[in-house]
């Protein structure tokens, strides 16, 4: 075989489903609460500290991590769980999302001890909130472009230049960010670039939100003049973040989040048919609930084969290609299928809203994270032809 | 599933390899390949994969049966291997032993019924069952007053109308006029139609899944040797592209394929979990061959379009096994109606079963 794709039938284990039924009842408080509503995925208010806070004190967040930094040394199945659950609720996990399933792992990794005992308890107690600093005005898919530059002085780093695009920017603690330490050499185009951890509350930042089609303030512009940022702040091989990217990205690729975003118009449109739905409708959402089952089973299957210890990089990238790709069309297929449905006039309004949003919700679905161009070229390499 | 899961499927693997090169049945002449595969195949207990060994089978387990269907699928084989395993898992159902020789099953086809009669003899008519007229006998799923029956019928009882599929294998319609059959005994409590069509399901799931790891094996390799415009097709972003979605269907299906399997090997009942197990894996491997066969031969462009290139052996079959068993929208309805009579607030909570 040139290619032989492996996707392993995991079954859950008996704990991960004690799990989901202790999320069930916390998330179903948090909805009796009024902490947040699961039809208005588009609050304002998504920003939830103390939300963010309780989710840290029932051990939700650094799952995985080593007891020692805060963490509770679970399994990645039994993150998924947690992940999944608060995911199809609309839960407002911007404050932890970011912190908890990417970057808490680079510090892990390349971070000194002093600096991940200081910050990973935090992020397992749902305190800080990070951001990534990958995007620059002339550098989006073409990561190695970036120009922000990192200079250094006494004791550190002067950094210069912006970072856009940039989730969550303007309530983050920290930002785990690329900046250019070395030009780029003749032979690697990827040189020359250093990771580093920079404290949002360094003078010399400014963040200037920017508003996005559906209404949001999600990204902003974050601008650097001089930004201090000491030595042991930079993570891993000076000049060889490219080296460091890679064996994350399985990891960030493959959630539940990949094809979840939109899942709420599933739901309702299930609800607006009713009971007895016409064969149309039947057939419509038969195919769609076959589809989001079929990229959940291959979402869990490389969860489990991460926690077994493979690298299935190839087929994390199918995941978020496919995933993608269906939560970005499930609006307009929900559309289509609502066309004709004749319902009560409260479900309707819900659908009409949800829909509305996710609509305008879907073009970034398939840009952020890495483009569907960048992630086919990655598939199309591990098949080898490239 | 890859390579060397078990023994089983090793086996299975060997002998297609020795005597089922796709290059060689699609230049041969005549049928006479199949008389020593299907030979190979039985000396090795294969089609009795899931007949216990008291009943005269090879008692493996299921999981081990369903690998060597993906195999079968990555191989395109056109022998009755699956039938007659899923024939053989049917007469277990009841305890009936089952014949040597090659079998199939009636109905293949959702919509289609066959009755037992207050006298013991079976009728009605069964279409598009797959390669009934290469069948020894047929093992028959039959309803009558009491409830659903299994037997094992000579096929010769039986009047035979023959048909092709897309990929020219055997799909034949049966009917069956008042047929003594060689025994019949009850199926177990809660076995029906639908049972069986998705256990038939699940099997051409997995074949599909396998044709489709061929396409794509095939088709890389073929961009990877073929030049145009000075250089490599692989090269071609707009090729890698395509390539990369055929990837990701192949994936797909053999996922959706392999939890099914996986799910069915490990329940003793078709509940709703298996139900949608089952039904999704044949609504998403249909969906995936209508799309991976289109690409694997855009890629391949007018070569693989003649009778000559191999590439149709996987592309027509895995079109074909679409219809089996119920296609894709017969099952859609059918999972629709069973999402929208459970409500909304229990879709998630049955996504998330397993």
């Amino acid at each position: 075989m040139t290619a032989a794709l492996r996707f392993d039938p995991i079954r859950l284990p008996p704990e991960c489903e004690v799990l989901r039924q202790e999320v069930r009842t916390f998330l179903a408080d948090e909805i009796a609460a009024g902490t947040f509503d699961p039809h208005k995925p588009q609050r304002e208010d998504s920003d939830a500290p103390e939300f963010s806070r309780r989710v840290g004190e029932r051990g939700w967040l650094g799952m995985t991590w080593p007891k020692k930094y805060g963490g509770h040394e679970r399994s990645f199945l039994e993150r998924y769980v947690v992940t999944e659950e608060m995911r199809v609720v609309n839960a407002p996990t911007r404050r932890f999302f970011v912190a908890d399933r990417q970057s808490g792992p680079v510090l892990l990794k390349y971070a000194p001890e002093h600096i991940k005992m200081d910050i990973l308890p935090r992020i397992c107690r749902g305190e800080v909130c990070f951001a990534i600093g990958m995007s620059e005005p002339n550098s989006g898919s073409d990561l190695f472009a970036a120009k922000t530059k990192a200079t250094k002085t006494d004791g550190g780093w002067l950094i210069n230049g912006s970072k856009i695009w940039t989730t969550s920017a303007h309530i983050a603690d920290y930002m785990i960010a690329i900046f250019r330490t070395s030009p780029p050499t003749k032979d690697n185009r990827r040189h020359g670039l250093t990771q580093f951890l920079v404290d949002m509350k360094t003078p010399g930042i400014t963040v200037n939100p920017i508003k996005q089609i559906t209404g949001q303030i999600e990204f902003n512009e974050v601008v650097f003049q001089d930004a201090f940022v000491p030595d042991d702040h930079a993570l891993g091989e000076i000049d060889g973040a490219w080296k460091q990217a890679t064996s994350e990205l399985a990891y960030e690729r493959s959630g539940p989040e990949r094809f979840l975003e939109t899942y709420y118009v599933l739901t309702e449109l299930v609800r607006a048919v009713g009971s007895n739905p016409d064969t149309r409708s039947a057939e419509g959402i038969g195919r769609l609930v076959a589809q989001l089952h079929t990229m959940r089973r291959m979402s869990v299957s490389v969860a489990g084969m991460l926690q077994a210890g493979k690298e299935p990089v190839v087929e994390a990238s199918i995941v978020k290609d496919i995933g993608t790709i269906w939560e970005q069309q499930l609006p307009h297929r929900v559309r289509e299928l609502a066309a004709f449905i004749d319902v009560d006039p409260l479900n309707h309004a819900t659908l009409d809203e949800q829909l509305a949003f996710a609509t305008k919700l879907a073009p970034k679905l398939t840009i952020q994270g890495g483009t569907t161009e960048v992630l086919r070229g990655i598939i199309a390499r591990g098949l080898g032809l490239r | 599933m890859t390579e060397s899961d078990n023994i089983v499927a090793e086996t299975a693997e060997r002998i297609f390899a020795d005597l089922a090169d796709a290059q060689t049945i699609n230049h041969s002449k005549d049928t006479s390949w199949k008389a020593p595969l299907w030979r190979a195949l039985s000396e090795a207990g294969l089609p009795l994969s899931w007949v216990s060994e008291e009943n005269d089978g090879s008692g493996a387990s299921m999981a081990d049966g369903f690998s060597v269907l993906n195999i079968a699928g990555r191989c395109g084989i056109a022998v009755p291997l699956a039938e007659t395993m899923l024939a053989g898992w049917l007469l277990s159902q009841a305890g009936i032993a089952s014949p040597a020789d090659a079998m199939t099953v009636a109905p293949a086809h959702p919509r289609d019924h066959i009755k037992l009669n207050a006298d013991g003899t079976l009728s009605g008519r069964a279409r598009s069952v797959p390669f009934a007229r290469d069948a020894k006998h047929i093992a028959v799923l039959a309803a009558s007053a009491n409830g659903f029956s299994i037997a094992l019928v000579d096929t010769t009882q039986g009047r035979i109308a023959p048909g092709f599929n897309l990929a020219n294998d055997a799909s034949d319609t049966v009917s069956f006029d008042n047929v003594r059959p060689i025994a019949v005994k009850p199926a177990p409590q809660g076995f029906d139609e639908t049972s069986l069509m998705l256990m038939g399901g699940v099997a051409r799931s997995l074949q599909i899944a396998g044709s489709l790891e061929s396409m794509l094996d095939i088709s890389v390799r073929y961009a990877n040797e073929r030049v145009a415009f000075e250089k490599k097709i692989a090269k071609f972003q707009a090729i890698q592209h395509n390539l990369a979605k055929l990837a990701g269907e192949a994936a797909a299906a053999l996922a959706a394929a392999s939890s099914a399997a996986d799910a069915v090997a490990n329940s003793s009942a078709f509940d709703d979990a298996i139900f949608l197990e089952a039904a999704a894996a044949k609504i998403r491997c249909a969906e995936a061959a209508e799309k991976g066969a289109a690409i694997a031969h855009q890629v391949h462009g007018a070569i693989g379009f003649t009778s000559e290139h191999i590439l149709h052996r996987y592309t027509l079959r895995a079109l074909a096994w679409r219809d089996d068993f119920g296609n894709e929208s017969h099952w859609a309805v059918e999972l629709g109606k069973r999402v929208a009579a459970r409500g909304a607030d229990e879709l998630w909570p049955l996504v998330a079963s397993r």
